[in-house]
């Protein structure tokens, strides 16, 4: 089916709305990554098969929707139940009879498979009312857990390619400029960077060719909003990477997505197609002076390629090392040509800004920090999962009012955001405001999304030199601070850990640290010592605590720690077949012994034991 | 050429002759040998008429491309942050143990491979274990062992 005009696609969107309205019920069956692990492909099935046999008048196959991530997927798999949003969690292929009578069939609902709020224990009937979705704005991910991610009816039914047909009937590539300007749309891929000035920047380079990419290399560890975007909702990456083709004069980008998401490199291959099938991508689009297509590049597992000249190289069949750049990617980017490097959350604020209006959009947030951003709430919180909220809310808003508190009800400890190059912020943070700026100020950032929680069971040294490991393996090596600089920041965390550090080690890490931070070539370098600058900052005691007394507080660190039994063991042998080593000896119920010369300290009977009857000293 | 790697060809004529392309069929190749075998290396070379030194650069540059053969069952344990503070290392330790190899390596019968990757975004399962591209989130001490299985 070829849309040829604005016209047209208005009368697709009327089209595909009325056909949907016809569904006197539909059936949202999520098909993220963690659902899908969870198996929503069989409970697919079974509605299928199911709703086969019964033919319930008014409700056909096409009602049952894989749609995107809701972000809850700690809950998976998800099932809504639309229009009235009753929302089904850790659904099972034999639940679905039963979801189908009450739910489908009736009114009514299946209690067991309702959620349960943590907090009193309650159940909740519908999607809304709970409270991880409840306080949340979802602009970025409007559409996610909305509609069918196979089906570009799905969005263009829900006015998806609308703000397209206006910039192209409507708007100049400068009053789009102007109005992304206006917006205050940052950067979402970490740096904040003002969209509309990299726009102007690129579209003004005279050049015949200028480029459009999107990076959906999303390398920080415990980060996955892009996936889950990419996955969910493809066609709004794909719709504004057209808009900033059109602003800044591309006719051809890329999606760089990273080999660790096939689910979304499959989905965006299969919206790409759609697109140019439907002529939303390739000649004359629209029917206007405008053409544009998009290519997909995979990565192959190198941090260092989310870094913007990496990227690039990486696009075009090289090896990723970042290059200096005294000229920006945006002047001289893939293949030497003005580039507009945009994240992917980025991308998908720009369709409804255009649709909705600049004055909108910065009526959200704050006035430096416009609009929505997209969080992955993980760690030791309650709620764990995708999250969307205005900026300015404040950490414990997060943590506590969406996330739900820390897992146990143990005591907060730090919360990490920015990945790699971020920081931990502590408890007495945790009134902060959530803005580009303001994380910056305390030291952290607010990178790509990621926001790990931490309770007091967490080493901040630990934490500190896991990030130094990530970094060693991840420095492409080019410039010496950052590939030896790394390295040796990181031996002589381990040698802390290890209960072998001086504070003359401390007092080497921050000189280290500086040298790392001024000398590197890129922001992997530059913001490498980030982890273990914040972590000394906030959380000084605790490093002591491992220099001079020897002592992990957190009882992570395993050569200061050591595990004893109990007497609440009751014999139950859990541990001693999840020890490795042999080191447990005892019989069925009776308590068990550690023998300590032999015990590794691995933790793994303190992680199996159900009765609390191992003690971390 | 070989019988074995008769394949080669095929896979390198599904993505254009570009540049481009070379990330995209080396990662193809893999696929289907498990690893990057010599003659896949030179094929794509000369196929894409780029100088053969220059993919053997890219080939040991990008972590997921692999010089050495791999099991044919390849378990990938996520040690991203969020499983790192949620146990991960435990996991891939009683992994290790059952297999009796450390990460990185492959079981003398070529049964099993251990990697370690750095996060696959699938933390709110964490921690989070791929066993031939299955994903398995919440992984406990107590059933890591299980998760070592066969195709």
């Amino acid at each position: 089916m070829l849309i040829k005009d604005s016209q047209q696609l208005l009368q697709a969107q009327k089209k595909y709305q009325s056909n949907l309205d016809k569904q006197s019920k539909k059936v949202m069956i999520c098909f993220g990554t963690g659902c899908v692990a969870n198996g929503a492909e069989k409970i697919a099935d079974a509605f299928k098969e199911g709703l086969d046999k019964k033919k319930i008048k008014g409700f056909t196959i096409e009602a049952i929707k894989e749609t995107g991530c809701h972000g809850f997927c700690e809950q998976g798999p998800l099932v809504i139940i639309e229009p009235e949003g009753i929302f089904y969690t850790k659904v099972k292929p034999r639940d679905v009879e039963a979801i189908i009578e009450k739910s489908i069939e009736g009114n009514e609902v299946v209690e067991k498979l309702l959620f349960t709020n943590p907090e009193d224990g309650k159940k909740t009937r519908c999607y809304n009312d709970v409270a991880f979705f409840a306080h949340q704005q979802r602009i970025a991910l409007r559409n996610l857990g909305k509609l069918d991610v196979r089906a570009i009816k799905d969005y263009i039914a829900a006015d998806g390619y609308q703000a397209l047909a206006k910039v192209l009937s409507k708007m100049t590539p400068d009053e789009v400029i102007e109005e992304i300007t206006k917006s205050g749309l940052r950067g979402r891929g970490g740096g904040g960077f003002p969209a509309g000035r990299k726009w102007r920047t690129c579209r003004d380079v005279p050049s015949d060719v200028h480029y459009v990419v999107c990076n959906g290399d999303e390398g920080d560890p415990g980060a996955f909003m892009d996936r889950s975007i990419m996955e969910g909702d493809p066609h709004a990456v794909l719709e504004g990477m057209l808009i900033a083709a059109y602003a800044v004069g591309a006719k051809l980008g890329y999606v760089y997505c990273r080999e660790e998401y096939p689910l979304a490199i499959q989905r965006l291959r299969n919206a790409i197609e759609q697109a140019r099938e439907a002529g939303l991508l390739g000649k004359n689009i629209l029917g206007k002076d405008f053409s544009f297509d998009i290519r997909i590049s995979q990565g192959a597992g190198a941090f260092v390629c989310g870094e913007s000249s990496a990227l690039m190289k990486s696009v075009a069949g090289e090896v990723g090392e970042p290059r200096a750049k005294y000229v920006r990617s945006v002047i001289k980017g893939l293949y030497d040509q003005p580039t507009v490097l945009n994240n992917v959350e980025t991308y998908v604020n720009v369709p409804l800004i255009i649709h909705k209006g600049a004055d909108w959009y910065r009526s959200i947030g704050t006035p430096k920090s416009t609009g929505t951003k997209v969080f992955s709430l993980v760690g030791k919180v309650r709620n764990t999962g995708l999250i969307e909220v205005p900026m300015g809310i404040t950490l414990r808003q997060i943590i506590f009012d969406i996330g739900g508190g820390i897992i146990d009800g143990r005591p907060f400890k730090a919360v990490q955001t920015g990945g790699p190059s971020g920081g931990c912020l502590p408890a007495e943070k945790l009134d902060l405001q959530v803005d580009f700026d303001t994380l910056t100020e305390a030291g952290s950032m607010m990178g790509s999304g990621g926001m790990i929680v931490m309770d007091d069971r967490t080493c901040v040294v630990d934490v500190a030199k896991y990030f130094l490991q990530f970094l060693v393996d991840e420095s492409c090596g080019k410039c010496v601070p950052c590939r030896e600089g790394l390295y040796q920041l990181h031996a002589l965390a381990v040698k802390i850990t290890e209960g072998l550090g001086t504070e003359e080690d401390l007092e080497k890490m921050e000189k280290l640290s500086e040298t790392i931070v001024s000398g590197s070539l890129c922001g992997l370098g530059t913001s490498g010592p980030n982890p273990f600058l914040s972590t000394l900052r906030y959380f000084r005691d605790e490093y002591m605590a491992h220099i001079r007394d020897k002592k992990c507080p957190a009882g992570v660190c395993r050569a200061l720690i050591r595990y004893d039994i109990n007497e609440k063991c009751n014999g139950c042998m859990a541990c001693i077949s999840a020890c490795a080593v042999h080191a447990i000896t005892g019989e069925k119920g009776k308590v068990h012994l550690i023998n300590q010369e032999a015990c590794t300290k691995c933790g793994a009977c303190f992680a199996v034991c159900q009765h609390d009857a191992i003690d971390v000293v | 050429m070989s019988q074995e790697f008769s394949k080669i060809p095929e896979l390198i004529d599904r993505y254009p002759r570009s540049s481009e392309s070379v990330i995209m069929i080396l990662q193809e190749i893999q696929r289907e040998y498990h690893y990057l075998p010599p003659e896949g290396i030179k094929q794509t070379a000369e196929a894409l008429e780029i100088p053969l030194t220059k993919v053997y650069s890219i080939a040991s540059f990008y972590k997921s491309l692999s010089l050495k053969p791999k099991g044919e069952n390849v378990i990938r344990v996520c040690e991203g942050t969020a499983c790192h503070i949620r146990g991960a290392k435990l996991i891939r330790e009683q992994i290790e143990t059952k297999l009796g190899i450390k990460a990185g390596e492959t079981t003398p019968d070529g049964k099993f491979s251990l990697e370690v990757v750095a996060c696959v975004g699938a933390c709110a399962m964490a921690p989070v274990v791929i066993v031939n591209d299955k994903y398995h989130g919440s992984v406990r001490v107590s059933n890591a062992k299980k998760l070592v299985k066969v195709k």
